[in-house]
């Protein structure tokens, strides 16, 4: 054996010693990069949106409406334990927060995991204005299935669970959107089913909503929840 | 002065000529989809001529291949975009409803971004059509099609749609109202062609506020297929001709409909 190959052998060796002790720490660095992505959306949400507990908070069974474990285009009622508030809005903020934060597995997820939620009132006449972060409109996957089961778990999960709620205005970031993701009509109002609309199955044909002639829509209709033209909401 | 007095003046005439036509017509003739309204173009307020045709022909079919220009639309892991795909179904079944003896109108021939209202005024312009946007979705179990028209409302369509200011027409914005029942069954006819043809999809057609309907003054339908999450584009323009022969039966059946005005 030549000087040359058993140098170059000794070199391999050491290279492979070298791999094997560095091979762990590596293995380390590139679990903490893949994981640094969900620890950047989890501290985003612990700053924006912080847990709501108001003092006539009282654990229920909230009916929280996510996408069907079985069916990917309808929605599917879980019931989940949650800590609700007496008061309609804070009531409707907690479901909400749970809506993004809590679905029991990611491909049940209705909305993105970035959307927060901005604001959120509720008008004397029934009707919720739910305003949310530019993640919604950005983040929801493209398409009039994907948009419509957004709207649908918002309405629904508000209407199973909060009586004061006749129908809903979406605003992106304080301003009306025209469309969602590319396809849905963001410019009216949805009617919010009632609990016991809420009950029935989101793949059945939707009631209408009720209709002024200035667009002010009065009843809510069953799942899927579709929009009317509606007056303006001010800002 | 006397040029601003001769415009008013045909303004004027226009306007009451406009009334006089709309209420010359049978009064079924909005609701029913047969003659499309007049609408009102929501930036300017202005009426909106369209052009003269016999009154119960099915004539025109304006195909809208969705999103286009910088909006490519829903985008698939693999470069597949949804611009591109409804492109190419849009082309192949212009083939199958031109055999038919329609004229075809494309609201784009190539990558490009009208507006939703552009897209609009295309079909708004014209007599006895009927407007199809085409659509691919980001999710939905793969080789499905769904059909959607706009959901009725419960007050008369003629109060939402119609405008206080100028009775007759109608208001941009709220120009579908009129057709809903027409919409209604155009999609319910394509639904039950896609069910039969793609295994999955549903029976009856569905009922979702989709931006580009709204604001179309005739029977008007977004059919959309599932999905751009494909590993590549093969299966879904393996779906294109048996869309293209679905759709363009489902239109015949719906010209005999809409001729014998029927609602």
């Amino acid at each position: 054996m030549s000087r040359a190959l058993k140098t170059t052998i000794v070199i391999l060796a050491v290279l492979v010693v070298l791999g094997l002790i560095t091979l762990p720490s590596l293995r380390r660095a590139l679990q903490r990069i893949s994981g640094s992505s969900r620890t950047e959306e989890q501290a985003r949400r612990e700053v924006m949106q912080i847990p709501i507990s108001t003092p006539t908070d009282v654990k229920v069974n909230a009916q929280m409406y996510w996408l069907s474990e079985t069916s990917p285009t309808s929605l599917e009622a879980t019931s989940i334990e949650l800590p609700l508030s007496a008061d309609p809005v804070e009531r409707s903020k907690q479901l909400l927060l749970a809506l993004i934060a809590n679905p029991p597995a990611p491909e049940r997820r209705t909305l993105p995991p970035d959307a927060t939620l901005l604001a959120f009132y509720i008008q004397p006449d029934g009707t919720a204005i739910a305003d949310f972060s530019d993640a919604l409109q950005q983040e929801t996957p493209s398409g009039i299935l994907s948009e419509q089961m957004v709207v649908d778990s918002i309405a629904q999960t508000l209407g199973a669970n909060v009586n004061a709620i006749r129908q809903l205005k979406i605003l992106i970031h304080g301003q009306e959107a025209e469309i969602l993701a590319g396809h849905l009509d963001l410019s009216g109002l949805f009617p919010v089913p009632s609990a016991a609309q809420a009950a029935t199955p989101a793949s059945q044909a939707p009631t209408t909503p009720t209709t002024t002639d200035t667009g002010q829509t009065k009843s809510g209709g069953s799942a899927p929840t579709s929009p009317v033209p509606a007056k303006k909401v001010p800002n | 002065m006397v040029v601003r007095r001769k415009s008013i003046s045909t303004l004027l005439a226009l306007i009451v000529a406009s009334a006089l036509a709309l209420r010359a017509a049978p009064q079924s003739a909005a609701p029913s989809g047969a003659a499309p309204a007049q609408t009102l173009q929501q930036p300017a307020q202005q009426a909106v001529q369209q052009a003269a045709a016999p009154r119960n022909a099915l004539a025109v079919v304006v195909l809208d291949p969705a999103h286009g220009g910088a909006d490519q639309g829903a985008r698939g892991s693999s470069n597949i975009t949804e611009s591109d795909i409804v492109l190419s179904f849009a082309r192949l079944l212009r083939i199958s409803l031109e055999a038919q003896g329609l004229r075809v109108i494309l609201t784009r021939q190539a990558n490009e971004g009208p507006s939703f209202d552009d897209r609009s005024k295309i079909v708004n312009a014209q007599r006895g059509a009927i407007f199809i946007t085409l659509h691919v979705s980001s999710t939905g179990p793969v080789g499905t099609v769904r059909v959607y028209s706009l959901p009725q409302p419960a007050a008369p369509a003629m109060t939402l749609a119609s405008n206080p200011a100028h009775p007759g027409l109608v208001r941009w914005d709220h120009a579908q109202q009129n057709f809903l029942d027409l919409s209604r069954k155009l999609a319910e006819l394509i639904q039950i062609q896609m069910a039969q043809r793609f295994r999955g999809s549903p029976e009856i057609p569905l009922a979702a506020a989709v931006r580009q309907l709204r604001t179309v003054a005739a029977p008007a339908v977004a059919i959309e297929v599932s999905s751009v999450s494909v590993p590549d584009r093969a299966p879904l323009d393996q779906m294109a001709p048996v869309l293209a022969e679905g759709v363009a039966r489902a239109v015949a059946a719906f010209r005999l409909v809409y001729e014998a005005g029927v609602k």
